[in-house]
């Protein structure tokens, strides 16, 4: 369940607000902004569409520390193994 | 920021398998269940299983909506538009599930009026440029869908739109969780979460998961690194001994889910008291149908519905591996009288379903462990 | 009705009923055309039906289709078209403009491919048939010397080439239906590949095993009835097969793949390792072939199986299509 995908709003609909044009890589799709009634999105924010719905804003935010934290993946471990030697972990 | 390419970027991925791979260690083996059939795909076209050591096994789950819908359930859509004047309208995902006398497709080559749609205002839309006819569109899906279904309902009740009619197969995702933990020949270590269900109901149904059956549960995205941090994270909380609910999806799913959502499936739909799954049997509370205010757009309620009974036959055990018990070519049927041509159950004909997946991913790479280690 | 498609129900039809009834004991692998030996001397002929709704979309029309069609398939099957025949079956009711846009279309589609009309025939069927037209053709011409089109001739090591971009006239052609409410900036990729096959056979003769149009069923289509003919394993590096981003953005919202969307304007060539380069630097340098990529190898395992693999070390099997390409929700 669940082919969502992100796209950007290009403008929303003047007769109808809670229609609304959104930008995917270059493919425009006219989408319903009903579910969205408690938090209405305006052109240049992102939303997750299924079904020709949005169904909610996508946090740019949040997506910036997912990033950053899966960034530091990799320095994190170094710490780890540190600890590891010692023997302080509890491997279960 | 495009939201997609950057959560696959090979670089991260290697060094999210990495960490997973010192995570999982060699002495212990995960079970971890992806509910999802949204996630079963996402393994399968980004081919994850490649790059998880060997003592992560991922089960698939029950969350593929098309796959959990007994035959009967399609006979009963196909019956009313058998009638005439109907037109019968559906996502592609339902086309080629077949009934007892053949699919949407084959119903369609035989001269029935089927159309595609890609939502249910297209629907609607239907039954707008087409006044003399009669759109029956047959809903699916868990509580990601359900939510436009009524939406689309109220507008077409706020229109005053007659022609249009809704056969609802929407289910719940908690009960068919619960179905699964209360299996007993069910031995799970974990769970990846929902990802799209969760905008709708938010990340505290999976609570109980969590406090009664002490599992992890990290609700998760589904592009490669959103899947390999979610697997961080539960291999984390299980070598910590913890279970509690995680966020993974913090950039698209709210804690407390849609409020307007909800809103409008409590608007439209009510429960329905018991609603047969199949594989899982009949389980109560499970199932959507609409309620008395919305009666008068119900194709169940409009139409005649023979509401027979189909069992799967004998052999087949889309049951069991619905449930994870059986791998998929373990069931007898399996890629002999069951293949993605000749579907026996929907598990073959769903682009979720697992034995679709394992069909076309899995089972021929059987033979060619070797050559993968020369691709890196 | 997945029998049209050209993916696995189409082939069975083919291998199945038509083969051993009408092709007698031809032994050998289907391909895109058959060359026949005419009192010594050697000429290729195929034929193909084109049935498109709706008949215009951006990029091109029924008219520029049929000819391309069959003009590209001669050329991949080593040969240079000489005449079409065309047929035409006409809904009764058709108006006559958009019958003579239609045959001006076609005129000119020949007249670019360089290849003249010799003759056809009309039939009109009543009205609700033949949505609005179908059109065939069948081509005749000469094989173009020093080069041998045969899956049996592909061996471990050899490179599998792409002309260009994938999915864009199938995507095109979903779009202009305008049954989902999507609109893009693409358009049919409809041409003749003749000159860019030519251009690789002046380049790389010698070293070209097999090739094929990925028409109806897409390049996964037409791989995967190469690796079952010649029994060895396509193995294709994601990342270095072209797409164009509005493909890829259509292709994402209606879960479909591009490898399984049709193709009018495109190629796939296999190509032994030692004229490898020299093939894919021929046609960068070409008109219209600068969007030409080297997408992946020939292996020995998966045997008789197309695999993608990614750059993190992922990989997928793509099958043949199942019927038509149909879009997804869950």
């Amino acid at each position: 369940m669940c082919l969502a995908i992100p796209g950007k709003i290009v403008e929303i609909s003047r007769d109808n607000a809670d229609s609304a044009l959104v930008d995917v890589v270059g493919v425009r799709r006219r989408i319903d902004l009903g579910l969205l009634q408690d938090d209405k999105p305006v052109a240049g924010d992102w939303v997750l569409i299924h079904v020709g719905f949005a169904m909610s804003k996508i946090s740019e935010q949040d997506a910036f520390d997912q990033m950053n934290t899966l960034r530091a993946l990799g320095e994190i471990e170094g710490a780890m193994q540190e600890v590891e030697g010692y023997g302080l972990e509890n491997m279960n | 920021m495009r939201f997609v390419d950057e959560f696959r970027e090979p670089e991260l991925i290697s060094r999210a398998a990495e960490e997973i791979r010192r995570l999982a260690g060699t002495e212990r083996h995960y079970r971890l269940m992806e509910v999802c059939g949204g996630h079963t795909h996402a393994i399968y076209r980004f081919g994850l299983k490649d790059i998880l050591p060997e003592n992560i096994e991922l089960i698939h789950g029950p969350g593929c909506p098309v796959c959990v819908l007994p035959m009967g359930r399609i006979d009963d859509g196909l019956s009313i538009a058998q009638q005439p004047d109907v037109i019968f309208a559906a996502f592609g995902d339902m086309m080629r599930v077949p009934g007892t006398q053949g699919s949407p497709l084959e119903h369609k080559a035989r001269g029935m009026d089927v159309r595609i749609v890609y939502s249910p205002s297209d629907a609607l839309k239907l039954a707008r440029l087409n006044p003399d006819k009669q759109i029956m569109f047959f809903a699916i899906g868990f509580e990601t869908t359900a939510p436009s279904t009524a939406l689309t309902l109220m507008r077409a009740k706020a229109e005053g739109i007659g022609n249009f009619s809704v056969f609802c197969n929407h289910v719940t995702i908690i009960p068919a969780i619960r179905a699964i933990l209360d299996s007993p020949d069910m031995r799970l270590d974990a769970f990846i979460g929902p990802g799209h269900v969760s905008t709708v109901i938010g990340c505290r149904p999976y609570e109980w998961i969590a406090k009664d059956q002490h599992k992890p549960i990290v609700v998760s995205g589904f592009e490669p690194l959103d899947m390999l941090q979610s697997i961080v994270m539960l291999l984390r909380q299980l070598r910590a001994g913890e279970a509690k609910v995680e966020n993974q999806y913090k950039r698209v799913v709210p804690w407390e889910g849609n409020r307007a959502a909800l809103r409008a499936m409590a608007e439209v739909f009510q429960l329905r008291p018991y609603f047969e799954w199949r594989g899982l049997g009949f389980i109560s509370q499970s199932a959507l149908r609409l309620n008395d205010k919305y009666a008068a757009w119900d194709a169940e309620q409009r139409f005649y519905v023979p509401g027979i009974r189909v069992t799967d036959p004998k052999a087949a055990q889309c049951g069991e591996v619905l449930k994870g018990v059986l791998k998929p070519h373990q069931c007898k049927l399996f890629g002999r009288e069951c293949t993605p041509e000749h579907p026996i159950g929907a598990l073959m004909v769903s682009s979720e379903g697992s034995c679709a997946a394992y069909h076309n991913y899995e089972h021929r790479k059987a033979a060619m462990a070797t050559s993968l280690t020369s691709i890196a | 009705m997945a029998h049209g498609a050209g993916g696995k129900a189409s082939r069975k039809l083919v291998e199945g009923l038509f083969a051993p009834l009408l092709f007698g004991s031809s032994p050998g692998p289907l391909g895109d055309a058959a060359h026949i030996d005419i009192n010594g001397t050697r000429v290729a002929l195929t034929t193909d039906s084109f049935v498109v709704k709706p008949l215009t979309f951006p990029g091109g029309s029924i008219g520029e289709l049929a000819v391309n069609g069959t003009v590209n398939d001669l050329a991949v099957s080593g040969a240079r078209a000489e005449a079409l025949l065309v047929t035409y079956v006409l809904e009764a009711g058709l108006p006559t403009p958009v019958l003579e846009a239609e045959v001006r279309a076609m005129a000119k589609a020949a007249w670019d491919a360089g290849v003249r009309v010799a003759g056809g025939d009309t039939k009109v069927v009543e009205h609700g048939k033949a949505d609005q037209m179908y059109v065939t053709t069948t081509g005749i011409g000469h094989l173009i010397p020093g080069i041998t089109v045969d899956p049996r001739s592909v061996r471990v090591g050899d490179k599998i080439l792409l002309s260009g971009p994938i999915g864009d006239h199938g995507i095109t052609i979903l779009l202009a239906r305008g049954e989902l409410d999507l609109e893009a900036d693409l358009r049919s990729d409809t041409r003749s590949v003749l000159p860019l096959v030519e251009t690789l056979i002046r380049a790389a003769g010698p070293g070209i095993r097999w090739m094929r149009d990925p028409t109806r069923g897409g390049a996964a289509t037409s791989l995967n009835e190469l690796a079952r003919d010649c029994g060895l394993g396509m193995v294709l590096f994601e990342d270095q097969i072209p797409v164009r981003d509005t493909v890829r953005g259509a292709c994402e919202l209606l879960g479909l793949d591009p490898l399984h969307i049709a193709n009018e304007g495109q190629f796939l060539a296999v190509v032994s390792p030692e004229y490898a380069d020299a093939a894919i630097n021929a046609l960068s340098l070409a008109p219209g072939g600068g969007e030409a990529q080297v997408i992946g190898e020939v292996r020995e395992q998966p045997v008789g199986t197309v695999l993608v693999t990614t750059r993190y070390g992922g990989s997928r099997i793509v099958d043949m299509l199942v019927g038509d390409p149909l879009p997804r929700i869950c």
